[in-house]
């Protein structure tokens, strides 16, 4: 479980996360969404230590992150996958050296057994084929693919995806969630997913966050963001025309 | 708190200081209805005085050190660098890894750059040949001095601190560009993310492979850049064979070439952590990849060239 206390950042004189208190669940996949530069990204890099955050803080197990020593921090940080909105695959490794790169830093196991290890990870999100080729070579989806596939190679105890959606088609979108949802359900994840696509919160989201100017909004689930009377969030979920026809329909019974 | 004139504050060695004044232009006085009034740029007329900025270019020694918000001081670049310094070498997490790396990169930033320092070497040997021989006009200076100052320029100046400049342009803009490639794709942030020392895992190799490589560059330039004179000088006829080869060995003081490589390991020192640095903090685009391999080259051939001028003080005086 993660817990977010309190936590402001801010560059510059811009304050983007002003005092956010949020609880991630473990097994289950939490949802940040909200406008584009509402903060959510930030609120992730923050949780995840990439910015140091003006106050609050972020506990990991009830341990508080910044307040670790470096040794501390590495440690957790092996317990992270993270699925970036670019993938933020390694150009000149190929897809299978991309999945063996964090066993090789810190896994203690023969090469043969990361071989495999990372031959697994490959299989489950269904690119064993491809694990010759450069990510270059591959399309975004299975950019994606490779980039979850890497995320747990180490068997994280907490999984973030930034805009995991990001550029795919809708297929490939839905194919994307089902396996963020399934991954978290099989190694019983703290699955953190920052997105604003709606088709992927109805999809995926059972615990979501509505983040708007820097503070937490709205809480709730799949249902109660479908009946909230919260204005901002309304304006946000029901801003495209396919999930304003789901609301007619909701209305008309 | 100011003290010396200096506008002190606690961590003024890591962070810019604060803007001073408001958001004025620069303005000039007019004359509106018999009445002395300011003018800014864009024609805005002000009642009285407008809020001006003292000078928009820094006057003082403190301006150049610590710039107005926005805009990085050298202070703040020179304490950022040592930070980074310190994390490169901290301990690694798999040497076996690091030393795999470490032979990439002895090929990539050193055995691939044997053809360009060779090339140079044979013809600025030839060129120094001739210049020098072309400006030898009395009869009483003997004929091996041609070969004599081939030798010694380039041992002292062309092979280690030339060639270093031109590693600065090929490697430099390398490493700075790959870094920065990475930092703009999220690759960095991915290392740390696992718990990688990104800096120490990236830069620590290309670190080690510049300094072993570079002094082997060097030396083949040496002996490239001599033999590029012989060539020349023999091949036009202006010295003959024997005086030449009497020349390059006449009075020949091996710590020559000590200083020498001395000097192109700290060059090779300072192109690999100046373009790293440059790559490490690239923020933005693809843009802003092109401007830190820019600054590296630039920044690199200007420490190089002070760095110069003190190991010589140093070594040779």
């Amino acid at each position: 479980m993660i817990q977010v206390e309190g936590l402001s950042k801010r560059f510059g004189d811009l304050q983007v996360l002003n005092g956010i208190d949020a609880t991630f669940e473990k097994g289950r996949v939490n949802q940040v969404i909200g406008k584009s530069g509402s903060g959510k990204s930030v609120l992730a890099k923050c949780i995840v230590g990439l910015h140091k955050p003006e106050e609050g803080r972020v506990l990991y197990e009830g341990r508080s992150f910044h307040e670790m020593d470096d040794k501390e921090k590495r440690g957790i940080r092996q317990e992270i996958g993270m699925l970036f909105q670019g993938s933020a695959l390694f150009d000149s490794m190929t897809v299978l050296q991309n999945v063996m790169f964090p066993l090789s830093m810190f896994a203690d196991m023969p090469p043969s057994e990361m071989e495999d290890r990372a031959h697994q990870c490959l299989q489950r999100v269904n690119i064993l084929d491809k694990d010759a080729l450069f990510p270059a070579q591959i399309s975004g989806g299975m950019q994606k693919r490779v980039g979850i596939a890497r995320a747990i190679a180490m068997n994280p105890k907490y999984l973030f995806c930034d805009e995991p959606n990001s550029g795919l088609d809708p297929q490939t979108s839905i194919l994307i969630d089902d396996l963020i949802k399934e991954i978290t359900e099989e190694f019983a994840t703290t699955t953190i997913v920052i997105t604003h696509d709606m088709n992927s919160v109805m999809e995926t989201g059972e615990k979501i966050i509505f983040i708007h100017d820097g503070r937490k909004w709205w809480e709730g689930d799949r249902d109660e963001l479908l009946n909230s009377d919260n204005a901002e969030l309304n304006e946000f979920v029901f801003a495209g025309s396919l999930m304003r026809q789901v609301k007619k329909a909701m209305e008309k019974g | 708190m100011t003290f010396l004139g200096f506008p002190w504050r606690p961590g003024w060695l890591l962070h810019p200081v604060p803007s001073s004044s408001a958001k004025a232009r620069a303005v000039h006085s007019v004359e509106v209805r018999g009445r002395k009034c300011d003018m800014d740029l864009g024609g805005r007329i002000y009642k009285g005085r407008a809020p001006t900025r003292p000078s928009e270019s820094p006057t003082t020694l403190w301006a150049i050190l610590a710039p107005p918000k926005g805009r990085m001081g050298i202070v703040f670049h020179i304490g950022r660098y040592f930070l980074l310094i310190r994390d490169i070498f901290s301990r690694p997490e798999r040497m076996r890894l690091y030393l795999r790396r470490t032979v990439e990169e002895m090929d990539l930033l050193g055995v691939k750059s044997v053809g360009i320092v060779a090339l140079l070497s044979v013809f600025m040997g030839a060129v120094i040949t001739i210049q020098t021989s072309s400006n030898i006009d009395a009869a009483w200076i003997p004929a091996y001095v041609v070969g004599f100052t081939a030798r010694q320029s380039t041992i002292l100046e062309f092979s280690p601190t030339i060639i270093s400049l031109i590693l600065a342009g090929k490697v430099g803009s390398n490493i700075a560009a790959e870094i920065g490639s990475m930092r703009v794709k999220e690759q960095i942030d991915a290392l740390d993310i696992m718990g990688v020392n990104s800096a120490g895992y990236l830069i620590l190799p290309k670190i080690v492979a510049s300094m072993l490589m570079n002094p082997f560059l060097v030396m083949i330039s040496m002996f490239l850049g001599i033999f590029g004179g012989w060539l020349a000088g023999v091949g036009t006829g202006i010295v003959s064979s024997v005086d030449y080869i009497h020349g390059i060995q006449y009075d020949f003081d091996p710590y020559t070439v000590t200083y020498a490589l001395i000097k192109t390991v700290v060059f090779a020192f300072v192109i690999a952590t100046v373009a790293a640095y440059q790559g490490y903090y690239t923020r933005g685009g693809t843009r802003e990849v092109g401007i830190s391999s820019t600054k590296a080259v630039v920044y690199s051939n200007v420490v190089i060239l002070i760095a110069n001028y003190a190991l010589t003080q140093l070594l040779l005086i």
